[in-house]
């Protein structure tokens, strides 16, 4: 059903763990639907110098969180905006057509992270 | 990919015994007549049914007139249900059943409820259980059909069918069951239970799959759906599936004379398994009753993690299993069971069903027991539910 790439990174997660006081922190998706992605970033001159996450879901869920911090590490905060989930998907060598919800996950919980950034740097 | 295989998902399926297949490959080549014809190679056709319908009748303690063969589970639940609700429509359009049934009943409710009949579903006690005394204070004037499901496919719980019975008859309204997953696991006499139908699958005992059965009392009139050839009595026309009915007349024939020594070693599997879970794993949950349940069935909640991952985990070393979660099934709710019982989301997510069978051995769940604890661990590591490391 998964390609290899999944495999591999549902079963060696990159980055997955928490950066304590991150400079974004973002949470998306909820229980009831059965996948909770969390995102810490560490931000400097607005590129995006680490990134951890946690995530409650499929092997869909966790490989496309693994690979979607592996694509925005090292780049700025615009290019990590224009990371989308068939991007990251696509990395993966594809997902199963039923698997793609599970995906957006990522993209949106990056999303997120950026956002609480932002709106931290405005409060300064 | 492991070389291993560790079976553990008998309530999905089951392999085909050695004795079933050879007794099935004579019709699909020499003995390959078609029952209806009148030649010589096509009574072997008719003699072989009649034997599998004999098998099958004294297996749940019925006359074999009152067995009719279909395509499975699930043409036995929609006919069963379809049928008394269509022949009794001018009598009464209200149907009793319960919300655990599997998709084949509930759907099949649902379609009705469309036609508009109006259906109870009755919900379940923590472990999964129907209150007969529920079943008693839903039926009303119009009542044609209650429909209970004789063990659950998930959580394995064993229904008070013999009680629901006794009321059935005492209101005289048809009583039927979905026992797919209890036929060739547990003794069933359709007499002592009061059932005036009954749904099973040859796949769930060692048969073949795309083949069951549907017993209905003697006396009860049911509408057809397959229109054609006189098969089945005329109740059911196409052309008879020989070689699958003869190898579930020997599958059920075999099952139920070996109940009692399979019961017991699958218990011991079950039990083994469930204990050495809650002894190894913090934050499980058991789901179904720790005593009324399939002998062979386990399912686990295990807490902030998902059940597809952990799934996927175990077919890495090569065992399989099943989940009640919405990612396992590839829809957006987890199992509509899990729910019915009270289990929050996220604890419906993260349920495990581990079904043993005929060819495990203690060493199959030894196996399990020590690759479990980590996979858990590993996957709680990533969860950010799990704060409490
Ligand atoms: C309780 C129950 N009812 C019905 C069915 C459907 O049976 P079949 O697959 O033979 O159509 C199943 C099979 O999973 C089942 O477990
Ligand atoms: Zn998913």
């Amino acid at each position: 059903m998964y390609s290899e790439k999944v495999m591999d990174h549902f079963m060696h997660p990159r980055n997955a763990g928490e950066i304590e006081n991150a400079d974004g922190v973002g949470e998306v998706g909820n229980a009831q639907c059965g996948d909770i992605m969390k995102v810490y970033l560490a931000i400097e001159d607005d590129i995006i110098v680490d990134v951890k996450f946690k995530t409650f879901g499929c092997a869909a869920a966790i490989a496309t969180s693994s690979m979607a911090t592996e694509l925005i590490k090292g780049k700025t905060i615009d290019e990590a905006l224009q990371v989308t989930n068939k991007a990251v998907a696509e990395a993966l060598d594809g997902l199963p057509a039923i698997k793609m919800h599970c995906s957006l996950l990522a993209e949106q919980a990056i999303k997120a992270a950026i956002e609480d950034y932002l709106n931290k740097k405005d409060g300064q | 990919m492991s070389d291993r295989l560790i079976y553990l998902d008998h309530g999905a399926t089951t392999p085909v015994r050695a004795e079933v297949l050879e007794a099935m490959l004579p019709y699909f080549s020499e003995k390959y007549g078609n029952a209806s014809s009148i030649y010589s190679i096509a009574k072997e056709s008719k003699v072989a049914i009649d034997k599998a319908r004999d098998k099958v009748a004294t297996s749940i303690g019925a006359k074999p007139k009152e067995i009719y063969f279909t395509s499975g589970g699930t043409e036995a639940d929609n006919w069963a249900i379809k049928g008394v609700a269509h022949q009794n429509r001018d009598k009464g359009r209200h149907i009793i059943t319960t919300s655990i049934e599997h998709h084949a009943v509930l759907y099949t409710c649902q379609y009705l409820e469309k036609e508009g009949f109006n259906i109870t579903y009755l919900p379940v006690d923590e472990k999964g259980i129907v209150s007969p005394r529920q079943v008693e204070s839903a039926i009303r004037d119009d009542t044609v059909l209650i429909s209970v499901m004789f063990a659950n496919n998930e959580i394995g719980t064993i229904q008070p069918i013999e009680e629901i019975g006794k009321i059935a008859k005492e209101y005289g309204v048809l009583f039927h069951t979905d026992a797919v997953q209890a036929v060739g696991n547990l003794h069933i006499d359709v007499e002592e239970l009061g059932v005036d139908l009954l749904s099973m699958s040859a796949h769930k005992f060692y048969g073949p799959k795309g083949v069951g059965a549907l017993y209905v009392r003697d006396g009860i009139k049911l509408g057809s759906y397959l229109h054609g050839g006189a098969q089945e009595r005329g109740k059911r026309a196409s052309t008879e599936n020989v070689p699958g009915i003869v190898g579930m007349g020997t599958a059920i024939e075999i099952a139920t004379s070996n109940i009692d020594s399979y019961n017991k070693k699958l218990l011991e599997l079950r039990e083994m398994t469930i204990d050495g879970v809650l002894a190894k794993i913090p934050h499980v949950r058991l789901n179904g009753d720790r005593e009324r349940r399939l002998p062979g069935n386990v399912n686990f909640s295990f807490e902030f993690i998902e059940g597809e991952s952990l799934l996927l985990m175990l077919d890495m070393v090569g065992i399989c299993a099943s989940s009640g979660s919405a990612c396992a099934s590839g829809s957006l709710d987890p199992s509509h069971v899990l729910l019915a019982i009270g289990l929050p989301h996220e604890l419906a997510h993260g349920s495990l069903r581990f079904s043993f069978g005929k060819d495990n051995t203690k060493k199959d769940a030894e196996y399990l027991l020590e690759v479990l604890p980590d996979m858990v661990e590993r996957l709680r590591q990533l969860s950010p539910l799990y704060t409490n490391k």
